[in-house]
């Protein structure tokens, strides 16, 4: 043996491997290894169809011409883009992000726009200035996994209220808002997606939108529309905005993340002067200003490029793909499950036959080289086991029926599984009792 | 010949040492990590070092850049099971670590249990079934048979698998299906173990020629009481003490525990056993690795450390050692790359 003593000092005694252990803000809780989270990094290899991630996919876009943009914008603008720039974002992108939003229905003026990194950046300084620990956010059940780790690292409450087809339940949520009330408690915003939602595949029927603004007006209910896949819808023109109809109660969240590229992290939020004011500051305080050169450059697409053809483009791949997906759904599954056929975004919804642990069957999935993300995700309260999220924006339609023909065979041997063992209780080795909403779903650069 | 001397000869730049880690078993998440932690260390100690993932490359690059040694840092099957060793064997690589037959005896619980017992060794009485004889003979009475002849508590773990994936304790019968089910997600044949109360500690050994001897044992104490895949990847949600206080006649029984194990099991260059001492100060066997974890949270790095040792130069003389020895009859060893 040539090893000799360590120059560092050897540990000696008890260690936790970790010296700060003690001096973590409560709002770390949960921040933990997760053995579901370790199953997802199997799913970056090409040997597994990966139905998890929601990564856009860009392959369609004119690469020579986004390159050719930039080059310009370096040559030209490079002082400029390279440089600081405002905390509300720079005034001609904040004017195209009008005209994008136009599509849906809004007349806004561009002094009410904050560009944001990504719309995961409004999401979180909208609770950062809203939101004070034990205050209650209503979610749709279940609701955006990104997001649900926001408000878990602010400590909020979250309240699921239950969808349908139709998108959110007026009633469901005029009980969820009495139940806190009556509670004690505060709610500080309603968060909905109201198309082709993240992950449940469904848009919020246009009967119902004046339904939901009414009741949020009732109980002074401030609504968070996050609509970063509005755009993508197969068979309609967009649907129109909550935020069209009703400018003081709601904040819009945008992004040209599914529309041109994730890359860029450029997004928005559109919010009542007081609370605009109040999110630059915010913005301010975290980042500076979002990214200039980003925001410049994207901004350089919109006005040289035919944006609005190239996402006409993607909604004919996406559409291919989520045809590819409900087609082998539709002949391989198993007689009881259920699912969604979505008519827009990245997303189905599917419901297992009962009895059927999702988070329970990753690890067979994985051996079978198939990954989804388990209902749990997206639930703040230890719900959503019997079901999952299927992503079909990234693979190709081969793929995504090689990787329904592996799930079919993968839940075919649960179903067996659990006829011999019968019902049982989540299982004692997952955290189960102790929800990781926000935590357990793939990290944003897996497919 | 063997191409590790040729790749060496004629003063030709000697070629890096290949760290393996990563592959596609459920561990891999954790091989990832420990693959980084070795190539860093070993890159310290001087070496050069290339990281790569197992697959479809591999045998390019074992073929055509012909690293002087392989280090598997792959946790799981293929990395644990013999099989990544037979490749390399059948390419004439020198590798660090156990050959294949050893490791696929230590790989499989029962089995490893088997040999220990045989040698000597204490470990929990256990029943090994697949799933499928749950089926042809009725669940609930099998599992009536397993309470009945091992009693409560009870540890139910795949038979194959590491990082404590896939693996409960059983507390109450009611319990039990679930770990079954949980067990069979992982692997198709499950042990169902008595569960040993008492302090859990991991005995690394690691021989780098001149004999295997036992590193300072390391006690767990997970903060939820179970030493799951949260308490073992979370930094402080684990205390650690090493060396463990134990007494003088503790320590040397678990080193010699580690080390039998070891040896029966024909285990090369590095291992680690994970044992319990009960209240009554008996050392119980539970199950040893091939290929231990090295990440930041292992108790291998630690045990290291706390002989007073650096791990990268430990990393080194395993590799110095692994290239000392014929790969296959007619290969003959080469100088590593520093």
């Amino acid at each position: 043996m040539e090893s000799t003593p360590a120059s560092e000092s050897s540990p000696r005694g008890s260690t936790r491997l970790d010296s700060y252990v003690d001096r973590y803000a409560a709002r770390t809780a949960g921040m933990t290894a997760s053995e579901i989270r370790a199953l997802f990094s199997v799913a970056s290899r090409p040997e597994v169809v990966s139905l998890a991630g929601g990564m856009p996919n860009i392959s369609g876009l004119p690469l020579d011409v986004v390159g050719g943009a930039i080059g310009e914008l370096v040559a030209e603008h490079g002082a400029v883009a390279m440089q600081y720039g405002s905390g509300q974002g720079v005034p001609r992108l904040r004017e195209q992000i009008c005209e994008v939003m136009r599509l849906e229905g809004i007349d806004a003026h561009p002094d009410d726009v904050v560009v944001t990194v990504g719309s995961q950046q409004a999401v979180d300084l909208v609770t950062r200035i809203f939101c004070d620990p034990g205050d209650v956010v209503i979610c749709e059940a279940p609701s955006y996994v990104g997001a649900l780790g926001v408000f878990k690292a602010y400590q909020c409450d979250v309240v699921h209220a239950e969808m349908d087809a139709d998108g959110l339940r007026p009633d469901a949520l005029e009980q969820a808002i009495r139940a806190v009330k009556a509670s004690g408690r505060r709610i500080k915003f309603l968060y909905t997606i109201p198309n082709y939602h993240n992950p449940a595949g469904i848009s919020l029927s246009a009967e119902r939108r004046p339904e939901i603004l009414r009741v949020c007006r009732e109980h002074d209910i401030l609504v968070l529309e996050d609509n970063p896949y509005g755009l993508l819808g197969f068979d309609r023109e967009p649907h129109r905005a909550l935020r069209a109809d009703e400018a003081e109660g709601v904040i819009y969240l945008g992004s040209f993340s599914k529309t041109f590229a994730p890359g860029f992290r450029v997004g928005w939020a559109l919010a009542p002067h007081a609370v605009r004011e109040k999110l630059v500051l915010a913005q301010e305080s975290a980042t500076l200003c979002p990214p200039q050169f980003s925001q410049m450059a994207v901004s350089a697409y919109l006005d040289n490029h035919d944006w609005q053809g190239q996402i006409k483009q993607f909604r004919e791949m996406y559409r291919e793909r989520r045809d590819a997906m409900v087609e082998s759904l539709r002949d391989l599954m198993p007689a009881a499950c259920r699912w969604n056929v979505p008519d827009g975004g990245f997303y189905v919804w599917l419901t297992l036959p009962p009895g059927i642990d999702a988070k329970a069957m990753l690890p067979r999935a994985v051996t079978a080289r198939v990954a989804y993300v388990p209902g749990t995700a997206f639930f703040a309260d230890g719900f959503g086991s019997g079901s999952m999220r299927l992503s079909y924006c990234y693979p190709t339609p081969e793929r995504i029926r090689e990787g329904v023909r592996r799930l079919a065979g993968v839940l075919e041997d649960e179903l067996e599984l659990r006829e011999t063992f019968g019902a049982v209780p989540p299982t004692p080795h997952l955290p189960s009792s102790s929800p990781r909403s926000g935590y357990d779903g793939p990290a944003s650069d897996l497919t | 010949m063997a191409a590790s001397s040729q790749q060496n000869t004629g003063g030709a730049r000697p070629a890096p040492v290949l760290v393996l880690a990563g592959g596609l078993s459920h561990e891999r998440d954790v091989s990832l990590r420990s693959g980084r932690r070795v190539a860093e260390a070993m890159r310290g100690a001087g070496l050069e070092v290339v990281e790569r993932d197992a697959d479809t490359a591999l045998l390019a690059l074992l073929r055509e850049e012909r690293p002087s040694c392989v280090v598997p840092m792959l946790h799981g099957e293929t990395g644990e099971d013999g099989a990544i060793r037979e490749v390399l064997e059948l390419f004439d690589v020198p590798y660090v670590g156990a050959r294949p037959a050893a490791c696929r005896v230590a790989f499989d619980k029962p089995v490893a249990k088997t040999v220990a017992t045989r040698a000597g060794l204490l470990t929990p009485e256990s029943v090994c079934l697949p799933a499928q004889t749950f089926r042809e003979l009725g669940a609930s009475e099998v599992m009536a048979a397993l309470v009945a002849r091992l009693g409560l508590p009870l540890m139910v773990k795949p038979t194959q698998s590491g990082s404590a994936l896939g693996a409960a304790v059983v507390r109450t019968a009611e319990e039990l299906p679930a770990a079954m089910v949980g067990a069979f997600a992982y692997g198709d044949v499950a042990l169902i173990e008595q569960f040993v109360v008492g302090r859990e500690v991991a005995v690394p050994v690691i021989d780098d020629g001149s004999g295997p001897r036992a590193l300072p044992a390391v006690l767990i104490s997970p903060d939820g009481g179970v030493y799951d895949y949260t308490a073992r990847y979370t930094a402080g949600a684990t205390e650690f003490t090493v060396p463990a206080p134990l007494s003088p006649e503790l320590t040397e029984e678990v080193a010699r525990v580690a080390l039998t194990a070891h040896t029966a099991l024909g285990l090369r260059d590095v291992s680690r056993s994970d044992l319990i001492i009960d209240g009554d100060g008996r050392v119980w066997f539970l199950e040893v690795n091939s290929a231990p974890g090295f990440t930041e949270t292992s108790t291998v790095p630690l045990a290291i450390s706390a002989a007073g040792l650096d791990l990268g130069k430990v990393c080194a003389s395993l590799v110095q050692a692994a290239l000392a020895r014929p790969t296959s009859p007619e290969a003959a060893p080469g100088p590593v790359a520093g």
